[in-house]
């Protein structure tokens, strides 16, 4: 195992200049990663060289311009391949964000029901099964609600334990042999949660169903390697990692890819057409229908040489010390109660909590007008909410070029909220 | 930025303690209102009684800014008249759309002008309109259900 080095914040600090920001006059504290993760110049940079030097469409002209153009997408496809350790970059394929990766994938299920040809595995009826977790941002939830009505499937899900761990207990009892997918988060938006996937992904080769991860909330903050975690699929986003929004990514087995129906149709994803009828490329095109995210994807590429250069295993390090410390000062702030696990062992630094009586929006409130950015809601994951009995929580999330000292200011400034709603 | 502006005096007041709280009968009008960004939740009844709003009630769930703007609302609409009523619905929607350009007219809008400083912040302008929007529904659905004043 690679050694384990410390982050130099301080130089990392150096490459993201909105980090400079005052917010009025105070100091910018960004602790909202993820919601949105900022941007180094590294990636800016990448993106205004490709615009001011090569940018043209893809796969087809003949022109310099449209070779680069080309080279530079399909370079950044490999590029994310290797950094997730798929086998190939054909099995990348570039969406809009993790939403629209989950939906490409559920609506492969949902087109299979009308093609008599299509692979056993995607057909999906009454009787069969979906299974999920109560801890899903939306993303990962709503789709296959939306799923298992239009063809008559059932929607079951894992549950959640009081520590914000899933209940693996149940796991035989939820996963039946009728189950055909599992689709569930690597690591909890709202609770901060990373999940041990093992016991579910054996579960799912023993029924014989489909599984894969919204990794949303992985990707950017430890090592993942699909080939490791044994999964069919993976969904994850460009804006929470360092890249530019509008980029997301779905990884699934290249054979999967092979047997799933277009989501999109259109430019790009064709082998031939007539007025007929239309043959689709091979994946990915099969699945990129119109002029792709070009300039986004070279950012992504420039996020994950980013990311490498620190090494993630430094990034998952950092981030435990944050947590760990985040965890312990917060356990100093009366009336705190933190919504999720309470030990940095197995979560990461997300953590969401509820401040006494006072409403989150006016926890974030009075946060921002000391310059501190949070979240407060209910973070896209409202059955999760309702599982801890809350409306909304303030969720305060640290990223690569966070510090100690940041969260000592946010464990300040709950003292000011208390000052105005006490 | 200036906390002060946003949370006045007036509008602690109101979130501490708030007025008219419960919901109560008889009521012709119901609404269920929510904040999908934040979760914040309002039922608010109205009870009309000939050209007159006999009661406003409600209960919610919600930050600061929508907990004290219902309370605000339920001093300044209940034993009014309808129209009074309207007019109030009409000067509040337009001091929270005002993006921190106008006072608002104290004459009219009483403690309701402490929210002044919320239409500079456009992330809790709906907050402060929640109450307001169940309001309007439950004032409709009350005209609705009162024979002869559908036309009105």
């Amino acid at each position: 195992m690679e050694a384990v080095t410390k982050l130099d914040v301080e130089s990392i600090r150096a490459d993201f200049p909105i980090l400079r920001r005052r917010i009025g006059d105070r100091q910018l504290a960004y602790l909202d990663s993820a919601a949105t993760s900022q941007k180094p110049v590294q990636v800016v940079e990448a993106m205004r060289r490709f615009t001011d030097h090569s940018n043209a469409n893809i796969s087809r002209s003949v022109h310099t311009l449209g070779a680069e153009a080309t080279e530079a997408y399909e370079g950044a496809r490999a590029r994310v391949a290797a950094f997730i350790g798929a086998p190939s970059p054909d099995e990348v394929v570039f969406t809009k964000n993790s939403t629209e990766s989950i939906n490409l994938l559920a609506y492969a299920f949902q087109n299979a029901a009308f093609d008599p040809a299509a692979d056993p595995r995607f057909k999906l009826g009454p009787g069969d099964e979906i299974v999920v977790t109560e801890m899903e941002h939306h993303a990962n939830l709503v789709p296959w609600q939306q799923l298992a009505q239009r063809t008559g499937a059932t929607l079951k899900w894992i549950g959640v334990t009081d520590h914000g761990r899933l209940d693996l207990e149940s796991v035989a009892e939820v996963v039946t042999e009728r189950c055909k997918v599992i689709s569930f988060t690597h690591v909890s938006n709202l609770l901060g949660t990373v999940n041990p996937t093992s016991q579910i992904t054996a579960r799912a080769r023993e029924v014989g169903a489909l599984v894969g991860l919204d990794a949303s909330q992985s990707v950017p903050h430890l090592p993942v390697n699909v080939a490791e975690l044994g999964v069919d699929f993976i969904a994850f986003t460009g804006h929470k990692m360092l890249g530019p929004t509008g980029i997301g990514v779905l990884w699934a087995k290249a054979d999967l890819l092979d047997a799933m129906p277009p989501f999109l149709t259109g430019g790009s994803m064709i082998k031939t057409v007539t007025m007929e009828r239309t043959t689709f490329a091979d994946a990915p095109a099969k699945f990129e229908a119109g002029t792709p995210p070009i300039a986004e994807a070279v950012g992504l590429a420039a996020a994950v040489d980013y990311l490498d250069e620190l090494g993630m295993e430094n990034v998952r390090a950092h981030e435990k010390e944050l947590a760990g410390y985040m965890l312990e000062r917060f356990e100093t702030v009366d009336g705190l109660t933190v919504v999720g696990p309470r030990v940095p062992i197995g979560r990461g630094a997300t953590v969401s909590f509820t401040f006494a009586d006072v409403h989150p929006h006016d926890v974030g409130q009075i946060l921002d007008a000391e310059g501190i950015a949070v979240r407060v809601g209910h973070h896209c994951a409202k059955p999760t909410c309702d599982r801890f009995g809350v409306n909304a929580t303030t969720r305060a999330s640290a990223y690569v070029y966070n510090t100690r000292e940041e969260i000592d200011r946010l464990v300040e400034a709950l003292g000011q909220v208390r000052k105005v709603f006490g | 930025m200036n906390l002060d502006e946003l949370y006045q005096e007036v509008i602690l007041d109101h979130y501490k303690r708030p007025r008219g709280f419960g919901l109560r009968e008889p009521y012709e009008g119901e609404s269920h209102q929510v904040n999908p960004t934040c979760g914040d939740e309002i039922t608010l009844r109205v009870h009309v009684d000939g050209d007159r709003v006999a009661d406003v009630s409600y209960e919610n769930v919600g930050c600061s800014i929508s907990k004290a703007s219902a309370s605000v609302l339920y001093e300044l609409v209940h034993d009014t008249t309808v129209d009074d009523a309207l007019a109030r619905l009409g000067e509040f929607t337009e001091l929270m759309n005002s993006k921190g350009q106008s006072e608002g007219d104290e004459e009219t809008l009483e403690d309701a002008v402490a929210f002044a400083g919320v239409s500079k912040y456009p992330m809790r302008v709906k907050c402060a309109l929640l109450g307001w929007m169940a309001f309007k529904d439950a004032l409709v659905r009350a005209e609705t259900a009162i024979p002869g004043r559908t036309d009105g």
